[in-house]
């Protein structure tokens, strides 16, 4: 990429001003992707940002790169048809939990079953933000909102199991108060080959104001966060070490130093095991019973649908020779009627080479 | 070997009948097929039910378990699959009690005598047995044991007794090509190359076929045999191509010409997902088909390559189109190019999905939220789908805009002689690129056709956001500007009129003026063109227009339309394109309706022009 200018975070700010309420999480999401863009060495042309409906989608006219807004639910089937058509685009959808869960759970699991290589950005604010407070398929149930004014009776999802469950080979979670840590994550899904899943707990300060406060709060985040890290042990507290222990099938939370229990009881965070078992583990781990982990669940390595799309195209040109009209045209039974005063018909070929 | 005379015909429509696991759509095929090449001119109408393999000899009606296969042949313009069969060959009492009612008195009736068992009889509803009841006596019949003599011809052969008698439909073609002397070749090719994994099935095929063939040179069942002379065709190279065939080839062919890849986004939907398998086979050609999860994705997929810089295609049915039609209206709002391809059938809802309608027009020309105007075209018969298909793609490029292209499950099923284009004629279609990033406006747009340039993604200097807000006239940026939300309206509603300039003035078929002009669209034009041509030759005053641009209507047609006294305007709906017409030019045409879910006989359509020639006023008498 020598050739490639040196970009910064500004080059990749479009004249048009975000809009967001004062205060909304995804001024700092955008700010955090702004900063990204320019360390990931891709040229601003080659990246493609893709939004479906809600206030998160209005990414896109934000970012001087290309960008599609486009239809609510529908931002991950585009994506998947843009990725297709041209591979050697740098994809990234952004959606919210209305957007990517509910109007469109179909597309959200069927591009990560593909393992499209789109990087998907969920901004999860547990409401409907755009239609003014109605509640999303992540709110907690009981949820007040005005469209639940007696309190939501929904179960809600998770994006994280609902990602993992879906075989997901990147999954990852960050919030919308730690900027640095947000990049961190962002890189490492721009790294991933395939369907990359970034789930932001973003908060709607409008009409969600604090849904995720349990885990961003400052005073109580280092007790309330499993950072997770590779091959590390899941430990988290800080005056107080607490892990994460598998009692026979589940998980729970122990303290180090009681009952005998030491670092090598924890378990050991593995982002790249191939069964998908221990990133739903984690996927299930919520409060107040567990701390919210944060960071890679999984990053596996598969093929990707796009380049196997393209490879199957590759293969079947070397087998057949490249594609001519006039071999296309004569394909199958073909017989040619003379001028002849007889009309004569000659089959020309009574053994089709296209079946 | 018994000497028989030989008759010559100039056409003959001959149906196949069976159960729906009896074969009898190959069997017909294969007719098809080797008349095609011995160069006959031929139309078929292919007439299956929904079901896979229903329940043996169940009548329908309960006569859905029937499947039937028809095909006119000939020796000049056959643009119909003919309106009463000639021959029938019936594999049992279901199918030959199902078809009896169109077949005219004095035809041939071949049957399978093996089948008509008690057993079967009862299925089928019959009372008494048809063969020695007499109801048959009008009725030239030739019985044979087709499923006896079959299983004897393989008795050598190491098969189960199922797999053996599953061979009775080649020993049935065998038969119908001894009739109308028919070469076996082509037929024991394809069985070598179809079961060329399984020489013993190959092998038992090809016995039944050429045991037909001779039992009927044989057994003295058949007082003559039939010459069907060829047609007079154009000269040069012809394959047969079904209609979805067709369109695949032209979109394969358009992609060449434009230079772009080619991107089919698309869901498994009767009768369209033989487009899905063409295209999925031509991957030498750099065709993407993706098989999306849902209808939505299917075109979403393709407007998302489309934006990518793809030739992109969605292909549905009714039902499908119902689901796409959110994205249409972005395609429509982002200006991009996208081909919807409909291939109707018989609704609302599941309807009947394997038979024939047209009832998707208006949904295609208005079926969407907002002011969305989108171009239509309509094909009209399978040679006719690689032509609409190319047309589809310039237009969609040249002006930017999504394009529905209605077919039909009869034009969609049914084969026709193509006349193969040499690849160096076809005109290259023109894609237009922004060059200069200093100017560059996502919605400037060209002079001539108001389609703004094509900038994709990968492009440097170019970069842009699009998007279902409204824009700001040229910039792109989003505006909830009234007058400019107004003026982007009528700019996209103008830039769909202006396609009207740049196609060919709507073509009449008969005197420039007169009594009756018959206007029709999409699979009706075989059975509108016949019936007119045939009132022509009575001396008539009809002529016909067939459209096949449905939106914008060709510029002409408003004038024309007042040249003549009357319009009539067969539909196999409800009368939509009548409604669009009385819209557009203030007319009252008068309609002429069917929804069987079969295509208009020529008879039916004949009756029409009769009846709307005798509802106009008497002329005064000439003194
Ligand atoms: S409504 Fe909520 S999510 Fe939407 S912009 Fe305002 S604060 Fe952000």
């Amino acid at each position: 990429m020598s050739d490639t200018p040196i970009l910064s975070k500004k080059d990749f700010a479009s004249e048009q001003d975000a809009r967001w309420c004062p205060g909304c999480g995804d001024d700092a999401i955008l700010n955090a992707v702004e900063a990204v863009m320019p360390t990931l060495g891709i040229p601003k042309e080659k990246i493609v940002f893709v939004s479906g409906i809600g206030c998160s989608s209005r990414f896109p006219y934000y970012m001087a790169s290309y960008g599609f807004h486009t239809i609510h639910g529908r931002a991950a089937a585009i994506a998947t048809g843009l990725k297709i058509s041209n591979p050697d685009l740098s994809v990234w959808m952004i959606s919210g939990d209305g957007d990517a869960l509910s109007i469109g759970g179909n597309h959200f699991i069927h591009a990560i079953r593909r393992n499209i290589d789109i990087k998907l950005l969920l901004f999860n604010n547990e409401i409907y933000g755009l239609t003014k407070s109605q509640y999303s398929p992540t709110s907690p149930s009981g949820q007040v909102t005005k469209s639940t004014p007696y309190g939501s009776l929904d179960r809600s999802f998770s994006a994280a199991s609902l990602s993992i469950g879906a075989e997901a080979t990147f999954f990852a979670r960050a919030v919308d108060t730690e900027p640095k840590y947000l990049q961190s994550i962002l890189q490492r899904a721009a790294a991933h080959q395939g369907t990359a899943i970034v789930e932001v707990l973003q908060n709607c300060v409008i009409f969600n104001d604090g849904a995720h406060k349990w885990t961003t709060d400052r005073a109580s985040r280092s007790e309330n966060q499993l950072r997770l890290e590779h091959g590390k042990p899941m430990i988290f507290g800080d005056t107080v070490k607490q892990g994460i222990r598998l009692n026979g099938i589940t998980p729970e939370v122990v303290t180090l130093g009681e009952n005998g229990i030491t670092e090598g009881d924890i378990l050991v965070h593995d982002e790249k095991a191939s069964e998908p078992t221990l990133a739903y583990f984690l996927s299930r781990m919520r409060a107040p019973d567990f701390p919210t982990p944060l960071g890679v669940f999984r990053a596996v390595e598969a093929p990707t649908y796009d380049q196997q799309i393209h490879q199957q195209l590759e293969d079947i040109k070397v087998k057949k020779g490249d594609g001519q009209l006039r071999k296309l045209f004569f394909s199958g039974d073909t017989w040619e009627v003379k001028a002849s005063a007889e009309n004569q018909n000659e089959a020309l070929s009574a053994g089709g080479n296209h079946d | 070997m018994t000497t028989k005379d030989r008759i010559e015909l100039d056409r003959v429509t001959i149906r196949f009948a069976g159960d729906s696991g009896d074969g009898m759509q190959l069997t017909g095929s294969q007719f098809t097929n080797t008349s095609a090449i011995v160069g006959n001119d031929l139309t078929t109408l292919p007439d299956f039910p929904a079901e896979i393999r229903s329940p043996v000899g169940i009548l329908p009606g309960v006569s859905t378990g029937v499947s039937s296969f028809q095909v006119q042949i000939g020796e000049i313009d056959v643009y119909t699959p003919g309106d009463e069969p000639d021959v029938l060959v019936a594999m049992n009492p279901a199918a030959l009690k199902v078809n009896l009612e169109v077949m005219p008195k004095g035809a041939t009736l071949i049957l399978d005598l093996s089948s008509f068992t008690i057993r079967n009889l009862d299925k089928a509803g019959y009372k008494s047995n048809p063969l020695t009841d007499g109801s048959l006596d009008a009725y030239h019949l030739i019985q044979a044991e087709i499923t006896k003599l079959t299983l004897n011809a393989l008795e050598q052969l190491d098969l189960e007794a199922p797999d053996k008698t599953r061979c009775k439909n080649f020993f049935a073609l065998g038969m119908m090509y001894w009739m109308y002397n028919r070469p076996l070749e082509l037929s024991t090719g394809w069985i070598e190359r179809k079961f060329a994994h399984t020489p013993l099935l190959a092998e038992a095929n090809k016995l039944a076929l050429s045991a037909g063939y001779h039992y009927a040179q044989t057994a003295d069942l058949m007082p003559s045999t039939f010459e069907v002379r060829p047609a007079q065709l154009e000269p040069g190279f012809y394959r047969s191509v079904s209609g979805n065939q067709a369109l695949a080839l032209g979109l394969i062919t358009a992609a060449k010409q434009a230079d772009l890849p080619l991107f089919l986004g698309t869901y498994p939907i009767t009768p369209a997902s033989d487009i899905l398998h063409e295209l999925s086979k031509y991957k030498e050609y750099g065709v993407i088909s993706f098989q999306a999860e849902d209808e939505i994705a299917a075109v979403c997929a393709a407007l998302g390559a489309s934006y990518g810089g793809s030739l992109a295609i969605t292909s549905t049915s009714g039902p499908g189109m119902s689901l796409k039609s959110e994205a249409l209206s972005l395609a429509i709002k982002t200006e991009l190019p996208l081909i919807l391809i409909d291939v109707q059938r018989a609704g609302p809802s599941t309807g009947i999905p394997t038979k024939t309608e047209q009832s998707d027009l208006l949904q295609a020309l208005y079926g969407r939220h907002g002011e969305s105007p989108i171009c239509v075209l309509a094909c009209s018969r399978p040679t006719d789908c690689f032509d609409v298909a190319l047309e589809a793609a310039q237009i969609a490029v040249q002006f930017m805009t999504p394009v529905i292209v209605l077919s039909d499950g009869y034009i969609a099923n049914g084969t026709g002689s193509w006349k193969i284009p040499d690849p160096d004629q076809l005109k290259p279609i023109i894609v237009r690129r922004p060059t200069d990033p200093e100017a560059f406006k996502p919605y400037a747009r060209d002079e001539a056709t108001l389609g703004r340039s094509w900038a994709i993604p990968g492009m440097a200097g170019f970069e842009h956001r699009i998007g279902g807000l409204e824009s700001q006239n040229e910039t792109g940026n989003i505006s909830y500007d009234p007058l400019n939300h107004e003026l982007m309206s009528q700019l996209r509603a103008d830039k769909i009129q202006r396609i009207a300039e740049f196609v060919p003035e709507q073509a009449v078929l008969g005197p420039e003026s007169g009594k009756l002009l018959v206007i029709s669209w999409g699979g009706t034009y075989g059975s509108v063109y016949s019936a007119v041509t045939q009132a022509q030759g009575e001396g008539l005053s009809v002529a016909h227009a067939h459209l096949r641009h449905l939106n914008p209507l060709p510029r002409n047609l408003g004038e024309l339309i007042t040249r003549y006294q009357q319009v009539l305007v067969p539909e196999l709906n409800f009368g939509q394109l009548a409604k669009v017409l009385n819209i557009h030019y203030g007319t009252q045409v008068k309609t002429l309706n069917k929804l069987q879910g079969q295509p208009f006989k020529i008879r039916e359509i004949r009756d029409g022009i009769d009846a709307a020639l005798a509802s106009l006023p008497l002329e005064a008498l000439d003194v």
